[in-house]
């Protein structure tokens, strides 16, 4: 019995050279978003350089898993085998205010089909997927409360 | 005339298809479908193939211009041009950038095609079957954001709730491109007409959008020969003139995981300006309008960014009877389009605008001097180009 939002079997992700410190960090139930060592600017996805400053020295901060929907989507067909049988599932674009508004994509944990709310508040969860080999974690959002 | 516009420095002389076939139904490889779309397209034009000596196409298409510059007996290859970005947002651009090379001496003949065979190559619909992902993918693909349809559907969701856009506007847009597809033999969805109730009643793909909102997924291949304005009168066809082709996106729209900061957008904020520039035009000027169907949300805030209308009358604007030819205030995807035609990324909505310049659409817009074309909402880099007739020089 798999414990995660989505059934086991979609792609897992590979930590790169780029985003290694984020996939760490989510194992430790930490939230990591990349940080320029000048300008002190958060962005999101990661990247080589800080793109308001062209910065190439980037760090990474922890920051509270907690934001805003900024969009939603309710999938219903599934496009993967593995999928098959998941029947509807949401995925919420999340702003993280206190990161200079970077976004973020994760799984709105709870009933597939509750109101979906652009603009509500949303609590971070850390989903572990300690089965795979490698193990790794994924950051899913439920309403906050 | 300025030096530095397109505008009449070129003109499509020949268009060219093969049979649009469901996808996985092309009884031909894709190289040998994109070959039979240019033979035909020369034909059109009344040349022989051997007097290209250019191509442009878009979205990495993989038949390569020397391999076909070899198996057409070319005299001579000038130009091979890729416009770089994936979907369909490279269909206007690829024909700019053919414009560009005959404009500026680079060629003479250039062949705009786009082949796809996706029984051959995969499909377009279906997500990835690797076992695991890196980059930027490992930031959505894990969450089950696979398919185009997820990776857009987000930023027409905010630009729905923002506007206030009611699902019957999309109605409208996929009930226009089936019912312009009833009148065109050509059409995959010839004689499968589409009604609200059998829209309302479909599955949802990802909300907002239903079956009936997303493309189709198909094979053949489309293509368009290009030659500079002055020669465009020596060819069996009317003339049918580029007035202007432009390309690109807003500040930093291809940021990763979804984070470029002006995120519920077609992309057209900064190209369609640019447009009507070159053209001398503004929206007012459009006799009819193909815009790209990936799906019917990215059509709405294309036609938006193009201003046919406001976000706030997207509700009033968007009926079917304004979408309609010949009489519609704005009539819309008149071949039946990526949804009810044919998906070849595109590029059969260039050959269908070229088709109303030359008053033989099946759904033929009287009087059209004026045709312009979106494509590819979304991406990034997304284009649009108008064509108009010799009057409109």
């Amino acid at each position: 019995m798999s414990t995660s939002y989505l059934r086991p079997g979609l792609p897992a992700p590979v930590p790169s050279d780029l985003d290694r410190p984020y996939w760490e960090g989510l194992r430790e139930e930490r939230l990591l978003i990349q940080r320029c060592k000048r300008c002190a600017r958060f962005q999101w996805g990661p990247e080589w350089i800080c793109h308001r400053c062209l910065n190439l020295d980037l760090g990474w901060t922890e920051v509270e898993a907690r934001g805003f929907i900024y969009s939603h989507q309710r999938v219903w067909h599934p496009v993967h085998p593995a999928l098959r049988g998941q029947g509807p599932y949401v995925i919420v674009l999340v702003t993280i205010a206190h990161a200079d508004d970077v976004r973020v994509v994760g799984n709105l944990l709870g009933d597939p089909l509750q109101e979906l709310v652009i603009g509500a508040e949303v609590q971070g969860v850390f989903e572990h997927h300690a089965e795979a080999d490698p193990g790794y974690s994924l950051l899913q959002w439920r309403y906050a409360n | 005339m300025t030096p530095r516009s397109l505008r009449g420095r070129a003109a499509i002389v020949g268009l060219g298809e093969t049979e649009y076939f469901k996808r996985g139904q092309s009884p031909h490889t894709e190289f040998k479908l994109a070959l039979e779309a240019i033979i035909n397209a020369c034909a059109d034009a009344g040349i022989h193939p051997r007097e290209i000596d250019g191509f442009a196409s878009y979205s990495n298409d993989r038949s390569d211009p020397s391999r076909i510059a070899a198996a057409l007996g070319c005299k001579e290859l000038r130009f091979a041009n890729m416009q770089w970005g994936g979907g369909g947002g490279g269909g206007s651009a690829a024909i700019g950038n053919a414009a560009a090379a005959i404009m500026s001496g680079m060629a003479e003949c250039v062949v705009v095609f786009r082949a796809l065979a996706q029984g051959q190559h995969g499909r377009y619909g279906q997500g990835t079957a690797v076992p695991d992902v890196d980059g930027h993918a490992a930031h959505t693909v894990p969450y089950g954001l696979l398919s185009p349809a997820h990776m857009f559907v987000m930023k027409y969701r905010r630009f729905m709730v923002e506007h206030g856009v009611r699902q019957e506007a999309l109605r409208a847009i996929a009930m226009a491109s089936y019912a312009h597809a009833q009148e065109n033999p050509r059409a995959v969805m010839y004689g499968r007409p589409l009604d609200e109730q059998t829209y309302d009643d479909s599955r949802w793909i990802v909300e907002p959008w239903h079956l009936y909102d997303c493309c189709l997924e198909n094979d053949g291949a489309a293509a368009m020969v290009l030659v500079s304005g002055e020669r465009a009168r020596d060819f069996p066809h009317p003339a049918c003139y580029l007035l202007a082709a432009v390309a690109g996106s807003q500040y930093r729209a291809g940021a990763p995981v979804h984070n470029t900061p002006d995120y519920a957008t077609a992309s057209f904020k900064t190209v369609a300006p640019r447009l009507y520039a070159m053209a001398r035009m503004g929206p007012a000027d459009i006799d009819v309008l193909q815009s790209y169907e990936n799906f019917t949300g990215g059509v709405l805030m294309s036609i938006v960014e193009h201003g046919f209308c406001t976000p706030a009358e997207a509700n009033d604007f968007f009926v079917l009877d304004n979408l309609l030819a010949p009489d519609g205030q704005l009539p819309l995807n008149t071949s039946g389009g990526n949804l009810a035609e044919c998906y070849m990324h595109g590029l059969g909505l260039n050959l269908e605008a070229v088709r109303q310049i030359r008053r033989t659409s099946t759904a033929q817009v009287p009087r059209a001097e004026v045709s312009m074309v979106i494509s590819g909402p979304m991406v990034t880099p997304v284009s649009s180009c108008i064509f108009g007739s010799e009057a409109t020089l």
